[in-house]
């Protein structure tokens, strides 16, 4: 095993599923000669040509729409949006056509969109957010939000081999912060499967993507007020893995609910209504969310650290939890 | 790039010419009066309370979209609408599942998931309709771009309205199609309403197929009643594609003979033009031209409309002997699994 960037991690298994398979291509903005705005499928148009890593028009729904139509004729199109932001221009093909036709249709679509998401560098309203909530709530769509290098790859080869549509989010302030040991051969990590990424037995903090990494932070601080704390990486918020967290909350009976996104409606809201509904007996404190303020993504370093969640939100939080 | 508008058809060496022998013009003579039989009948149920929600017919474009149909090869796929009832019979859906569809019954193609025209019978090549119009042409853009990729002979076709024209989505979809020269034909039906909105509040050109030029392909326009005009234009369009030749735009013209749906008295459409529109009805048009160049006998005509008949009624018979969709399924397909993949496309 070698030690690759998330980034590398995810270009690793592009290249590898387009060299073992045929039907897998890539479509997107600046994706070919360019390599990607973020370079994960830099030297891809050398190797696979240019009808495999097609340079597109500045134009979602095409994007989109090309790959759902070419998944039906036996191709496995991977989209990239350039920023998670952008696929507000194609939510009506994702929601409207390639959610619904297999139930309503019959038809599959099984096409991966890769999404660029998340804050933390002053990206503005517009090259930040982290719209998972949004997809998650769309049955017939898949969301997928990896937090660890060997997850990336193994999520997006899962994605690649499900026969839905898959909304791979990358969270891009991983990109080249995170660094892991990750197999160099294929392997599928299942959709649906959560992770431990801590054990602990006072606290659980149920999270994905970047926000598993903060949490880790705040676990260190706690555990030198002599708290153990749990953290669960969700991996993929839809299907989610319901029964991780539940037995997650048997465990410890305190339960922070941590993501990036906005707090009402965020993905968090879902995890902790069902937390009330399916294991009220077994709390000792009211579930708490930590998750984004109701605004857009601000722009100024200081506006948006006040807004993504930081260590010492959650730091915070558990002492709180932890106290009650 | 100027558009072109395409001369009607005039005899039956012309057509021989275009590919179709006098039995393929009884085939195309039948699939009109069968699509117009399943929406007559159609209609009928909906007044006796059988079919949910509402009900749309095509009359008036029964020649456009039988004629596009007639034009496809059977490898070929398309997107066709609700105006476009033609293009499954003529690729064959079995009429009783679509009284089955209308009637949201278990043996309709959507199992009653769906409504309506939104259906299709993706073993013979069709894409089921979304109620946003303009938004099957990405779609079809994209059998084509895979078609282009694996270097295969076969053309898709993407239906829109002139309504639909006014959306993104036609743009987005006709403008990668140009760019990367794809084996699609887009064909524009138009009826000249959207609901109630008139032409002149939809495009401000003179024809949408002008647009074609804006494109990089070019633009036809053709009387969408003259069915063997359209599938004149169609072959060639469809045969253009093929050969990497690129997209072409056609645009179908016709009047949409009823409102926007079964509750829609279309006051809103000048009585004139219901009556001019009338002169041209595309079935009757064909009749006509079939007796005059085709020498029709009244005895083939009473051989074919009696064997449509019957068709209809079985398929009605057997239709309501469909069961309603058991609500235990209802979240049966939400997601695919592996095997649903299993199809002659997804392979």
């Amino acid at each position: 095993m070698a030690e690759k960037t998330y980034l590398q991690a995810i270009s690793d298994g592009l290249r590898q599923e387009m060299r073992r398979d045929d039907r897998v291509f890539v479509i997107g903005e600046d994706v070919g000669v360019y390599g990607g705005a973020f370079k994960v499928t830099l030297g891809f148009q050398e190797e696979f040509g240019p009808w495999r890593v097609i340079d597109s028009p500045l134009a979602e729904t095409a994007i989109l729409g090309a790959a759902t139509g070419a998944s039906m004729m036996g191709m496995r199109p991977v989209a990239e949006m350039q920023f998670a932001d952008f696929i507000s221009c194609g939510w009506d093909h994702l929601v409207t056509v390639a959610a619904k036709q297999r139930f309503r249709a019959g038809t599959p679509v099984p096409i991966v969109v890769r999404l660029p998401s998340g804050g933390g560098f002053s990206g503005g309203p517009f090259h930040s957010q982290n719209p998972e909530s949004s997809f998650a709530h769309i049955p017939g769509l898949k969301c997928v939000c990896p937090a660890t290098p060997e997850d990336a790859k193994g999520l997006l080869v899962a994605a690649i081999e499900d026969p839905n549509p898959v909304l791979f989010f990358e969270h891009k302030h991983l990109y080249r912060r995170i660094k892991a040991d990750v197999p160099e051969e294929r392997y599928v990590t299942p959709i649906g499967k959560a992770r431990t990424h801590l054990e602990g037995d006072d606290v659980s903090v149920i999270t994905w993507g970047a926000m598993v990494y903060t949490a880790d932070e705040a676990a260190k601080q706690l555990e030198t007020d002599g708290v153990s704390v749990e953290i669960v990486d969700l991996r993929t918020v839809m299907p989610w893995d319901k029964e991780a967290v539940l037995a997650s909350v048997r465990k410890t009976s305190k339960v922070v609910v941590l993501h990036e996104d906005n707090r009402t409606g965020g993905f968090g809201g879902e995890i902790a209504a069902t937390i009330a509904e399916e294991a009220f007996e077994d709390l000792d404190a009211p579930v708490k969310r930590i998750a984004a303020p109701d605004c857009p993504v601000p722009f100024s370093p200081v506006l948006e650290k006040a807004f993504i969640p930081q260590v010492e939100d959650v730091v915070k939080g558990l002492r709180e939890l932890a106290e009650y | 790039m100027a558009v072109r508008e395409a001369e009607p058809v005039g005899s039956l060496s012309e057509v021989r010419e275009a590919g179709l022998d006098r039995e393929d013009l009884l085939g195309i003579y039948r699939n009109l009066l069968v699509t117009r039989g399943i929406e007559e009948r159609g209609h009928i149920l909906y007044k006796q309370g059988k079919i949910p929600g509402s009900f749309y017919t095509g009359r008036g474009n029964e020649g456009a979209a039988v004629g596009v149909a007639t034009a496809m090869g059977s490898n070929d796929v398309g997107t066709p609408l609700h105006r476009d009832m033609g293009v499954h019979v003529t690729r064959g859906v079995e009429p009783w599942r679509i009284f089955a569809q209308y009637m949201g019954r278990e043996g309709g193609p959507t199992r009653g998931r769906d409504g309506n025209v939104h259906m299709a019978d993706a073993r013979l090549g069709m894409i089921a309709m979304v109620s946003h119009l303009p938004a099957m042409l990405p779609v079809a853009v994209g059998c084509a771009l895979a078609f282009r990729i694996r270097d295969e002979k076969r053309v898709a076709v993407g239906w829109f309205g002139e309504g639909a024209s006014a959306r993104g989505d036609a743009h987005e979809a006709m403008n990668l199609a140009g760019v990367r020269q794809l084996p699609v034909v887009f064909i524009c039906d138009n009826n000249q309403w959207a609901y109630s909105t008139p032409t002149h509040l939809g495009y401000a050109v003179e024809h949408l197929a002008d647009r074609a030029a804006a494109y990089g392909f070019d633009g036809v326009v053709v009387d969408g009643t003259d069915v063997l005009a359209v599938y004149r234009e169609s072959k060639a369009a469809i045969e253009k594609a093929r050969n990497g030749g690129g997209p072409t735009l056609l645009e179908l013209k016709t009047l949409r003979m009823e409102g926007h749906a079964v509750h829609d008295d279309a006051f809103y459409v000048p009585k004139e033009l219901f009556e001019e529109w009338a002169k041209n009805d595309p079935v009757e048009r064909f009749r006509t031209w079939l007796r005059e160049n085709a020498e029709l006998t009244g005895e083939e005509e009473e051989e074919i409309s009696s064997r449509v008949k019957k068709l209809l009624n079985d398929a009605l018979t057997q239709a309501e002997e469909s069961p309603q969709p058991d609500p235990g399924t209802l979240l049966e397909g939400v997601y695919a699994t592996p095997e649903d993949l299993d199809t002659p496309h997804h392979k």
